[in-house]
């Protein structure tokens, strides 16, 4: 057993000590916004979904890795996180499922990450001083400072660009057709949307008029990584969308549906990432327990028209909008889960409903 | 939906006496159900029989019923206070179990009166194992193949179509009580006759065995809008095959994928919704085969449940608390959340820590018990350990279980293990018992892989390979030596859970130059906060954990703070009782100003619960863990003496001046037998004659002066640890010889050469009595109660039934105690609590010892009295004086004239049918409860149906009486013909009552002579009281026989001529009155009023 000695460094100087797991990366320094998540199982859906790109992920659970890795599980075909952060890296999975040992994986896919660390320190810092861009590797601290300070972060960053597929594609065998916008969408988000349609998965950057064309059902938007504001091609091909096909959108589909119907975005201190943010429901009050991923937020009562659908039970962030008469709706939160709660799986069926009958429920 | 305004009263029922598989876990939920309940402006009515608990302090609700819980009794009390609801589910099974009998006798349709919590359709379908597989089927969840069976003659036909090994389960049990597994058709017929005699239905489920499958719990709540959130997720090491409460448990699940939690989550949520909990907690058990990950329910509790309680403490989330708003009318989103302040309890915890909970057992007070693990539960109490991985939080809770082990073995008692051979190992740890960690640990060092080891047990091979962490830690820390040791070792080792202790033994040095050379490399601990959310939100509930980190969250504040050291697990002899008494300080303290630090590793206990002190420390309560949180909060004073032995032993070793009370001299004087014995000559307090022994040489020499019988015990005993009686040269040989041997004592790490026998002359027939009482600094005396047993001196007062005020002690004979016990108050300079034993024969009184400190009948004494004792001994140890409390209204007058209080013992014979249930010196009570009332039969009668003991008014009562009680036993056998009973006895006891004149109805020959025997009169059902008493070594073979058939056949049995006698007493006044119901409140102001006329 050797353990290599290496360092997370916060752009704001705060030093952690910890040892080098994964890949080794060419300069011994691995860079990105530092983020936490606090979800108790789920690591390898988290560290393959591409809305963490540009992201350096802190696991708060400190055993990660005790139930290996299968592809069941991938949410895309690697990972799209810079790094991650843990306390303790499993060294040997026990799973019937598992195919692998998440050591094994993050070599694979040449991701470095950093164990040994007091992850509850750090995600204290994170909560009190926001995310923040930082460095982790075995290089000397000064040169871990120098990166953190370097790393741009995700502010006006286009990372869905980044992400997205280049080629459109098709899966599903379901009797509708949607076309879905790939801003960095989930395995989990098709899995859902396959029984009920052939599903058109479309470039970001696809126009509005190319989606038409296509006579879609429907037209979902999905999740992806970083700031909404720096996807205006996005927004554009949203706001000639509205109206004219129904569509929902999650996370960052949200988010560019708000600003499409002339609603503002801007960036939570240190985001949602985790499996149990509670969600109020307006129409009858329950409250769904949800999976969370996101850093910006659609801001209160700067969508004109829209009604708010869902607020997060903690801090009162929209969490869902619609607007009826334009046959729209969207969540911030993951009703598709991976990981996390399936308590918001109906959201699908209301997507489906509106486009057979052009109403959610 | 805010809180319900239809109903003003509500009347909440607990779960009575401490037994195993229903512990304090209840009074923690009970407590925070009447606390919420009160808050929120309902008027409270509380019924439990449990004396110890906290929950019936009078404090905690409007009217506090200490009475059975017996449907009767129940339903006289809802007559009596009309509640508009029934809150049945936060006193555990035999709360469920008494809603529903008072559903059937119409107690709840006769009054108006609302079931909250759980509906009877809701507890039957979860509890009736028929309607349970039905309704789990009906939702698409597995359960494993199954079928009910009525009779022998079914069971063997399910078993015909399932195929062996299988599982049987009665019906409407708690603490799987008559369940077990059987390999073929032999095990099956007896398995199934004792499970259908444990169902109150006589109804038992046969099931297909999935022992070796992996077993989870979810503990979920649900309020009336149908919000559902899990609260925690549970993993066992152990796998399925052993009950839950008897394995070590994790939490979180570690090793489910989140496909497969999530799938849980979902079949969790269909079965609370089907089952039709509509409000609070329910905990649901599933089982998964590790090969193919398929899935079935075991089983759902619909209640809280002590799964609740460890997750409670696991996670910060108050179920109980929560259940109880939700069930007068809450939604999860209306009620915050206590930790975050911010945030509301609609919400799944997140933790960033491990907890690990390890049961503790008491195989060694009960001989003959195999010590084998099964389905049917047998630990008695538990420990939790928070630590930031799995290693450390097992290695924390192995040395919070007060076993003398420093951790996952690298101890003296590892040893046992290292001298066995490999396959020995292997065999061993696949077989569960508690030794089995152990077991697995040092088959792990000695080099057996993880995957061999887990073919054999089924344990999963993530747990083995975190072990193996720790094992190869050790051969690492061993290779560097301390010498060499340098910060990242040391951090690492700690990191691991490896105590000080434990590197000391590793490197044969002492604790003390360990922790110097890890304090020189700037390795402490770091204290974190247990806030429910992962650190996402700020906390401002101080509930903390020790582990080797970066950053400690932890700043002492300015005020005066007081640290409480508390009692750790439960086991047969520290219970409950002491977790009341910390907890008591804690408030008493709290009320006069000063900050209270509470230091518990027990997660069944109020004392944990993180609103009871102002600052709580989830810690095991050893000396390195104890020192480094004095260090961290800088307390000025620490209280030692409330909370039994596990905290008393500690006071050696703080830092001088801190330990608060009584001085460490004079609680060594007090079990110092030299130089007690000096103090009682001094004051002229006599004491049987006696002397103290090393050998057995020097035993026989002290019994040839004073005599037989002899009583022979170790001089620090906990709750009677291998006391014994003897009678002869030969018994006094056996005795010493046992006492010598490791095993029996050493296990609590008690035994050592040093450490003498003492040996007493044993006074027979003599009354014992016990005396609470305070002294404080200015040497004044307050006497809290003279206890008289009921049972004569030689049956451990623990296990005997015990009246105040004393019944047959003449006023002289008190005075003449209260005066002894001023004095040896006195001397020994007691500042708080002192208890003392005395013998009185023909009218002498004897000291038989003295403890300067909390005893196990301070809550018996406060409840009978109105005075709390505890409360007031915490406040004197701070410095008040009893003139000043008396200022204050603390200290009252205590309430003894109009009312009788009987406190009677709780035994856990019917969870270990193979081990007699014979009383004697060596103390195996697991709880108690109360009788009240204005006379003592009553009083008696009523602890003894709260016993679970319900003595009959008519029939027949078998007599067998061992010689020596032969005078006394008749006179009592006359009593029961006059009360119209028929008498059944043994020939000679036949001849003796035919003497005097008593008819006998029918006489039985000894077993295995001709003619109906003792054991087959009692299996027929025409007795229905049993008196049998044995005596010496002489007649216990066949008595034996008798109290285990009275005992497998729920006979009451009575060991005693004096409980025989107290037995005829309540007899009688049951037959003359119906039983009537008081509260404590009432009791106490009347007799205040009489008081102060």
């Amino acid at each position: 057993m050797t353990i290599t000695a290496a360092q997370l460094v916060l752009s704001d100087g705060e030093i952690f000590e910890g040892e080098a797991i994964g890949a080794v990366p060419e300069n011994g320094i691995t860079t990105g916004e530092v983020v936490f998540n606090t979800a108790l199982s789920g690591y390898q859906e988290i560290l393959t979904d591409p809305s963490y790109a540009g992201q350096i992920i802190t696991f708060t659970y400190p055993h990660i890795g005790n139930y290996g890795v299968t592809e069941l599980d991938d949410e895309a075909s690697e990972p799209h996180c810079r790094g991650l952060i843990v306390r303790d890296l499993a060294r040997r999975p026990s799973s019937w499922r598992s195919r692998g040992d998440l050591s094994e994986f993050l070599s694979a896919h040449g991701m470095a990450g950093i164990a040994g660390i007091d992850t509850r320190r750090l995600t204290r810092h994170i909560r009190d001083a926001g995310a923040m861009p930082g460095a982790f590797g075995t290089a000397p601290t000064e040169d871990l400072f120098a990166s953190a300070r370097h790393e741009p972060g995700t502010d006006n960053v286009d990372l869905a660009g980044v992400v997205s597929t280049k080629e459109p594609y098709l899966v599903g065998d379901g009797p509708r057709h949607v076309v879905a916008y790939d801003f960095g969408i989930k395995r989990s988000i098709l899995r859902h949307l396959m029984p009920h349609a052939k599903v058109m998965v479309v470039p970001a950057s696809t126009p509005a008029e190319a989606v038409l064309e296509r006579k879609p059902d429907g037209v979902f938007l999905s999740n992806g990584p970083g700031d909404p504001a720096a996807v205006g091609y996005g927004v554009d091909a949203v706001r000639a969308l509205v109206g004219r096909v129904p569509i929902m959108g999650i996370c960052l589909g949200h988010q560019l549906l708000a600003r499409a119907l002339g609603g503002e975005t801007y960036k939570l201190p240190f985001g949602h990432h985790g499996a149990n943010h509670p969600v109020r429901r307006d129409r009858d009050g329950v409250v769904e327990i949800t999976s969370q991923n996101h850093n910006y937020a659609v801001a209160d009562g700067t969508v004109p028209d829209a009604e708010i659908t869902h607020r997060n039970l903690n801090d009162g962030v929209v969490e869902g909008l619609r607007v009826a008469d334009a046959q729209l709706f969207s969540v911030q939160y993951h009703p598709e889960a991976g990981p996390g709660p399936h308590d918001a799986s109906y959201l699908f069926d209301d997507f489906v409903r509106l486009m057979d009958t052009g109403r959610t429920h | 939906m805010p809180r319900r305004t239809d109903i003003e009263s509500i009347l909440v029922l607990g779960s009575g006496p401490i037994v195993i598989g229903q512990a304090c876990e209840f009074d923690y939920s009970g407590t925070q159900a009447c606390r919420v309940l009160r808050e929120e402006g309902y008027r409270v009515i509380l019924a439990n029989s449990n004396p110890a608990t906290i929950m019936t302090d009078p404090d905690f609700a409007h009217r506090t019923y200490v009475e059975p819980l017996d449907v009767d009794v129940v339903a006289a009390i809802i007559d009596r206070e009309r509640p508009d609801a029934v809150l049945p589910t936060l006193g555990g099974q035999t709360a469920l179990n008494l809603a529903v009998g008072l559903h059937e006798r119409g107690a709840f349709t006769d009054t108006g009166v609302e079931l909250i919590g759980a509906s009877i359709e809701a507890i039957r379908t979860a509890e009736d194992r028929e309607r349970f597989k039905a309704a789990m089927t009906e939702i698409g969840l597995a359960v494993p193949a199954s079928g009910f069976a009525y009779n022998l003659d079914e069971a063997m036909a399910v078993a015909d179509d399932i195929g062996y090994p299988l599982i049987v389960r009665p019906s409407y049990i708690l603490g799987g009580k008559g369940t077990g597994i059987a390999g073929d058709a032999t095990e099956l017929r007896r398995l199934a006759a004792e499970g259908l005699d444990a169902s109150p239905i006589s109804e038992i489920l046969v099931e297909r065995s999935i022992a070796g499958w992996k077993e989870f719990e979810l503990e979920v709540m649900r309020d009336r809008a149908d919000n559902c959130v899990v609260v925690c997720s549970i993993e066992n090491l152990d796998p399925m095959g052993v009950h839950t409460g008897d394995s070590i448990t994790v939490a979180p699940a570690q090793t489910l994928s989140d496909v497969e939690y999530q799938r849980m989550r979902d079949a969790a949520f269909a079965c609370i919704r089907r089952i039709g909990v509509e409000t609070g907690g329910s905990n649901i058990q599933f089982a998964t085969d590790p090969a193919t990950g398929e899935m079935v329910v075991i089983e759902m509790n619909p209640r809280v449940s002590r799964s609740s309680a460890l997750a409670s403490k696991a996670t910060g989330f108050p179920i109980a608390k929560i259940a109880a708003r939700l069930a007068v009318g809450y939604t999860l989103d209306e009620i915050p959340n206590d930790i975050t302040g911010m945030t509301p309890a609609c919400f799944e915890p997140t933790i960033d820590y491990v907890v690990t909970k390890v049961p503790r057992w008491a195989f060694e007070k009960l001989p003959g018990a195999t010590g084998i693990l099964g389905t049917r539960m047998q630990s008695v109490g538990e420990a939790m350990a928070i630590g930031r991985t799995f290693p450390e939080s097992l290695q924390k809770a192995m040395r919070s279980l007060e076993l003398g082990r420093y951790g996952l073995n690298c101890d003296p008692a590892e040893k046992a293990y290292d001298d066995l051979d490999e396959g020995e190992l292997v065999r061993r740890s696949a077989v569960a018992t508690p030794d089995r960690p152990f077991h697995l640990e040092a088959a792990l060092r000695r080099g057996i892989s993880v995957d061999r080891l887990a073919s054999a047990t089924a344990v999963d091979p993530w747990f083995l390979d975190q072990i193996l962490a720790i094992v190869e830690e050790r051969a690492e820390l061993e290779r560097v030596g301390f010498a060499a040791m340098d910060r990242a070792s040391w951090r690492r080792a700690k990191r691991l859970g490896f105590s000080d202790a434990q590197l000391a033994y590793l490197w044969s040095m002492d604790t003390r130059t360990v922790r110097a050379g890890r304090e020189t490399q700037r390795v402490s601990p770091t204290f974190k906060t247990v806030d429910t959310c992962a650190a996402e939100f700020d906390a401002t509930t101080p509930y903390h954990y020790s582990t080797f980190e970066d950053e400690s969250e932890v700043r002492p504040s300015d005020r005066r703070k007081i640290m409480i050291l508390g009692s750790g697990p439960n086991r047969i002899g520290q219970g409950i009782e002491f977790d009341y008494c910390c907890v008591h300080a804690s408030f008493a303290l709290r009320d006069a100003g000063f900050e209270t630090i509470m230091v518990n590793c027990n997660p069944e206990t109020v004392s944990t619960d993180y609103d009871t002190s102002d600052r709580l420390y989830f810690e095991p309560i050893t000396e390195e863990d104890v020192l480094d949180i004095i260090e961290a909060e800088q307390p000025e004073g620490v209280i030692v003496s409330l909370g039994g032995q596990t905290p008393l032993k500690l006071a050696g070793v703080l830092p001088r001046g801190l330990v608060l009370g009584t001085s460490p001299e004079s609680i060594d004087l007090a079990e110092d037998r030299d130089r007690w014995n000096v103090l009682c000559n001094r004051l002229e307090i006599p004491q049987p004659a006696g002397g103290t022994a090393s050998t057995l040489d020097e035993a026989l020499v002290i019994t040839g002066r004073i005599g037989y019988p002899a009583l022979v015990r170790p001089s620090y005993v906990l709750g009677g640890r291998a006391m014994e009686i003897v009678y002869n040269d030969e018994d006094l040989a056996r005795a010493m010889a046992e006492l010598a041997s490791f095993g029996t004592l050493g296990i609590e790490g008690g035994l050592s050469a040093e450490r003498p026998v003492l040996v007493d002359r044993f006074l027979e027939d003599a009354i014992e009595v016990d005396v609470d009482a305070l002294r404080d600094a200015t040497g004044e005396v307050l006497i809290g109660g003279v206890m008289e047993h009921v049972e004569e001196a030689g049956v451990h007062s623990g296990d005997s039934a015990c009246v105040i005020p004393p019944p047959t002690l003449s006023s002289a004979v008190v005075k003449v105690i209260e005066g002894y016990t001023r004095a040896i108050a006195d001397e020994l300079d007691v500042r708080g609590l002192i208890n003392v034993q005395y013998a009185v024969k023909s009218g002498q009184v004897f000291v038989i010892e003295a403890n300067p400190r909390a005893s196990r009948t301070v809550p018996f004494v406060a409840k009978a009295t109105g005075v709390p004792l505890a409360k007031i001994a915490a406040r004197i140890m701070v410095g008040a004086t009893l003139a000043e409390l008396r200022e204050e209204g603390l200290v009252r007058l205590p309430a003894t004239g109009g009312h009788v209080s009987v406190k009677e013992a709780v035994l856990p014979f019917n969870r270990f049918p193979d081990v007699d249930t014979i009383l004697g010196p060596e103390m195996r009570a697991t709880g108690e409860v109360m009788g009240v009332d204005v006379t003592f039969g009553m009083a008696f009668a009523k602890s003894q149906l709260a016993a679970g003991n319900r003595l009959p008014t008519s029939g027949a009562v078998f007599f067998s009486l061992a010689d020596r009680d032969k005078a006394a036993g008749l006179a009592v056998a006359a009593r029961f013909a006059e009360l119209g009973f028929d008498i059944i006895a043994t020939e000679n006891t036949a001849i003796g009552l035919k003497d005097l004149g008593i008819p006998v109805s029918e006489v039985v020959a000894k077993i295995g002579e001709d003619g109906t025997d003792a054991v087959g009169l009692i299996e027929s059902g025409r007795v229905q009281l049993v008196v049998n008493t044995p005596r010496g070594r002489g007649p216990r073979a066949d008595g034996r026989h008798i109290r285990t058939t009275a005992n497998v056949r729920n006979v009451p049995c009575l060991t005693t001529v004096a409980a025989a006698r107290a037995a005829a007493a309540g007899i009688a006044e049951l037959i003359r009155r119906p039983v009537e119901v008081r509260s404590l409140q009432e009791f106490h102001a009347a007799d205040q009023l009489r008081l102060d006329v």
